[in-house]
């Protein structure tokens, strides 16, 4: 990172030069011979019992310009310059903050409608639309396999109907919405299209996200419906036909988060999720687009957990790696196509049942670490996560940590404070360094998909699942409140948010109102085309939207393409 | 003394088995033989898997919330088949109060988040200890 000063003139450049040199390696003996003194001291000294490390790998002791020096100015560049380690605004938060997204949805649409309403008039910045899993899974709220689980961990969402009253009264020029859908992505996606359409507003003029990355859904967090190869074909068909009609919309969200919180360490989720993001790239270059058509609005989704450091430099590689790959292996040539742009959430698998307050604490410094990392928005879990679906309170304490560190702490001041640190900057070039060599094992074992199929990436992740258990276990990992610290507990006294079974009665009610009142032919007519479409190469987003418009529900659309494309089997294994 | 058989399952919608899997195991690691569903099961394959596996033991791990519906289901079915000395016991995000109820109707301890494995371990060799002496 060393920096040679601009020459004036050019005889006065070269002794200027060779001056700078010779400056330059006494500087560099001085500084040996200072870390060597360094080291005996720390050698003597008495250090506690035990293990430095961060994900499994050992840390020095110290860092230093030695260390730093790895990294060259090219790699670092500045904010909103290749290769955007430093960010991908030149203004950083000075421009814009990050966006304050709390995910949230439970059950009924009218519920969860009066909670974003809740959260917008408490100065949250955008939506984020958590569904249920009946719905993750494609399933009606009137489906036998839905019993039980409507609106238990988010909202019920079968047709456009329920999204219609979802944002009721909210007008969705004016929000930008994220939708953690994956698996029946594209039809919920055209629910909302829909949605917006009844209410006057053009599908062009629409911000948000789509999560729709079935890869890591396979990996990691399982709401799947169809085998790999069709629903990679539905994401393309996505990308393809948003271009043109949905163009500020954030087509996938290509998620680290789930793969985290299933086990994988810090290089893991890195190296994983950006595969994940490579194999997006190389079908949508397969169907024929031109990179620089999709890749813009290709966004992603990183965890952040317990090691700051470490988390703030995955963030840092992580963009730094993108922007090379994109440049160099797929010819981008859009700057935008270049820059990693992502949501973060604070790692909700950190999060203790044992004297639940403390997450609190956990939850803000994870909050700081992906500002310093320099995320574009951020949800911040509730300390009542692991007990329940968090309460009303709970949610404003998770809002209000982002806002003291957004309006507060001076943090967001500076772009990329961290930038030039000899531990940050050398983590950030280690992590790219065990990315690349885990890019070249799933390349070996013949890339993402194949390495799904045979559970090669899902074991990689179950492995280190349980050695974090065992760590804990052994008492080589400390987690206060669960093996340490460890007080007898009071009954709790924070109140839980409870769904009711009513949900689930009302919603199955007013599924049968909303099918008897519909054309009933029409939904015929619309799924009927989407079936012949789906055994063709076509793409189906308009197929699909039809069905959204005509009031085909949720399951009755999945269906009608699972006919053609089969389900997804999943390997089992432990 | 036999292994003891446990069949660890996940049931409903719910697709976090990080928790099952771990937990799958470490059973395993302790000498138990150990049968895992895999994701999405329905409460009578569970119970039809439980009956012909002739397991002793069903772990249910449940993060969803659906834990009224689908624990008692279990129970019902594997009663159904006159197997009531199969013990019903599992974890996730279960409210107290939830466990209680639960526990009162019969099933075995529900275990939270952060319980060391060595803790579940324990119970399922205590309850069959008990259970061997019971039947001899």
């Amino acid at each position: 990172m060393t920096k040679l000063k601009s020459p004036s003139s050019k005889s006065a450049a070269d002794s200027e030069l060779i001056a700078t040199i010779e400056e330059q390696s006494a500087e560099l003996r001085l500084l040996r011979k200072e870390v060597a003194e360094w080291r005996k001291k720390y050698e003597k000294g008495e250090l506690r019992d035990i293990a430095f490390t961060n994900s499994e790998k050992e840390i020095q002791a110290i860092y230093t310009p030695l260390d730093a020096a790895e990294t060259s100015a090219e790699a670092l560049g500045m904010p909103g310059f290749y290769p955007y380690t430093r960010g991908i605004h030149p203004t950083g938060y000075r421009g814009r903050l990050w966006t304050m997204r709390q995910f949230a949805g439970f059950g009924s649409a009218r519920d969860t409608n009066e909670r974003y309403k809740f959260l917008l008039a408490h100065g949250q910045t955008g939506l984020s639309v958590a569904f249920d899993f009946p719905t993750l899974m494609g399933y009606d709220s009137d489906h036998p396999r839905s019993e039980g689980e409507v609106g238990k961990c988010g909202v019920a969402i079968s047709s456009l109907a329920d999204m219609q009253m979802l944002f009721d009264g909210i007008p969705l020029d004016q929000v930008s919405t994220s939708m953690t859908i994956n698996g029946p992505a594209v039809i919920l996606y055209c629910f909302y299209i829909a949605a917006a359409e009844k209410q006057g507003v053009d599908s062009t003029k629409l911000r948000g996200t789509i999560q729709n990355d079935i890869l890591k859904e396979y990996m990691a967090q399982h709401a799947w419906v169809y085998p790999i190869e069709p629903a990679l074909r539905l994401i393309v068909d996505c990308f393809e036909w948003s271009a043109e009609h949905v163009p500020q919309w954030n087509t996938i969200s290509i998620s680290g988060y789930h793969i985290r919180e299933a086990g994988a360490t810090a290089a893991q989720e890195l190296a994983f999720t950006l595969a994940d993001g490579f194999t997006y790239v190389e079908r949508g270059i397969a169907r024929g687009l031109n990179v620089d058509t999709f890749a813009p609005r290709l966004s992603f989704f990183w965890d952040i957990h317990n090691d700051f450091f470490e988390e703030i430099a995955k963030l840092r590689a992580a963009r730094r790696i993108w922007a090379r790959h994109m440049k160099e292996r797929y010819g981008a040539k859009d700057p935008r196509s270049l820059m990693m742009r992502f949501h973060s959430q604070t790692a909700g698998v950190t999060l203790t049942a044992q004297q639940p307050m403390n997450n609190i604490i956990r939850v803000a410094y994870q909050a700081m670490a992906a500002a310093l990392g320099g995320t574009q928005s951020l949800h911040t879990n509730s300390m009542d996560e692991t007990l329940a679906l968090p309460t009303e309170e709970s949610v404003q304490v998770a809002l209000r940590t982002q806002q003291i560190l957004a309006y507060e702490t001076g943090i967001p001041n500076v772009v990329d404070p961290l930038g030039g640190s000899y531990y940050v900057e050398t983590l950030t070039t280690e992590l790219e360094r065990e990315a690349e060599s885990l890019f070249e094992q799933i390349a070996q074992i013949g890339g993402v998909v194949r390495g799904l199929e045979t559970g090669w990436l899902q074991r990689r992740i179950n492995e280190s699942a349980a050695r974090q258990q065992w760590e804990i276990e052994q008492h080589r990992r400390i987690i206060v409140g669960v093996n340490d610290f460890v007080t007898d507990e009071p009954e709790l006294t924070i109140e839980l948010l409870k769904v009711t079974e009513q949900t689930e009665r009302e919603q199955k009610e007013r599924m049968a109102k909303m099918r008897a009142g519909r054309d009933n032919a029409r939904v015929e007519k619309k799924m009927g085309a989407l079936r012949e479409a789906a055994a063709t190469s076509r793409n189906l987003m308009p197929y699909i939207l039809d069905c959204a418009r005509a009031y085909c529900t949720l399951y009755e659309i999945r269906a009608a393409m699972e006919a053609v494309f089969g389900a997804y089997r999943e390997p089992v294994f432990f | 003394m036999r292994p003891i058989r446990v069949l660890v399952a996940k049931p409903g919608l719910d697709g976090h088995d990080r928790g099952a899997k771990v937990v799958a195991a470490a059973l395993r690691d302790a000498g138990m033989e150990v049968i895992y569903t895999g994701l999405h099961q329905t409460p009578e394959m569970i119970a039809t898997a439980a009956i012909q596996e002739d397991v002793d033991v069903i772990g249910l791990s449940i993060l969803s919330g659906a834990h009224m519906t689908l624990i008692p289901r279990v129970q019902e079915l594997v009663r159904a088949q006159g197997r009531d000395d199969i013990l019903i016991t599992g974890g996730g995000i279960i409210p107290k109060d939830d466990v209680d109820a639960l526990e009162h109707r019969g099933i075995g301890r529900l275990f939270g988040p952060g319980t060391p494995t060595t803790e579940l371990i324990e119970y399922i060799k205590e309850w069959f200890a008990t259970r061997e002496k019971q039947e001899a």
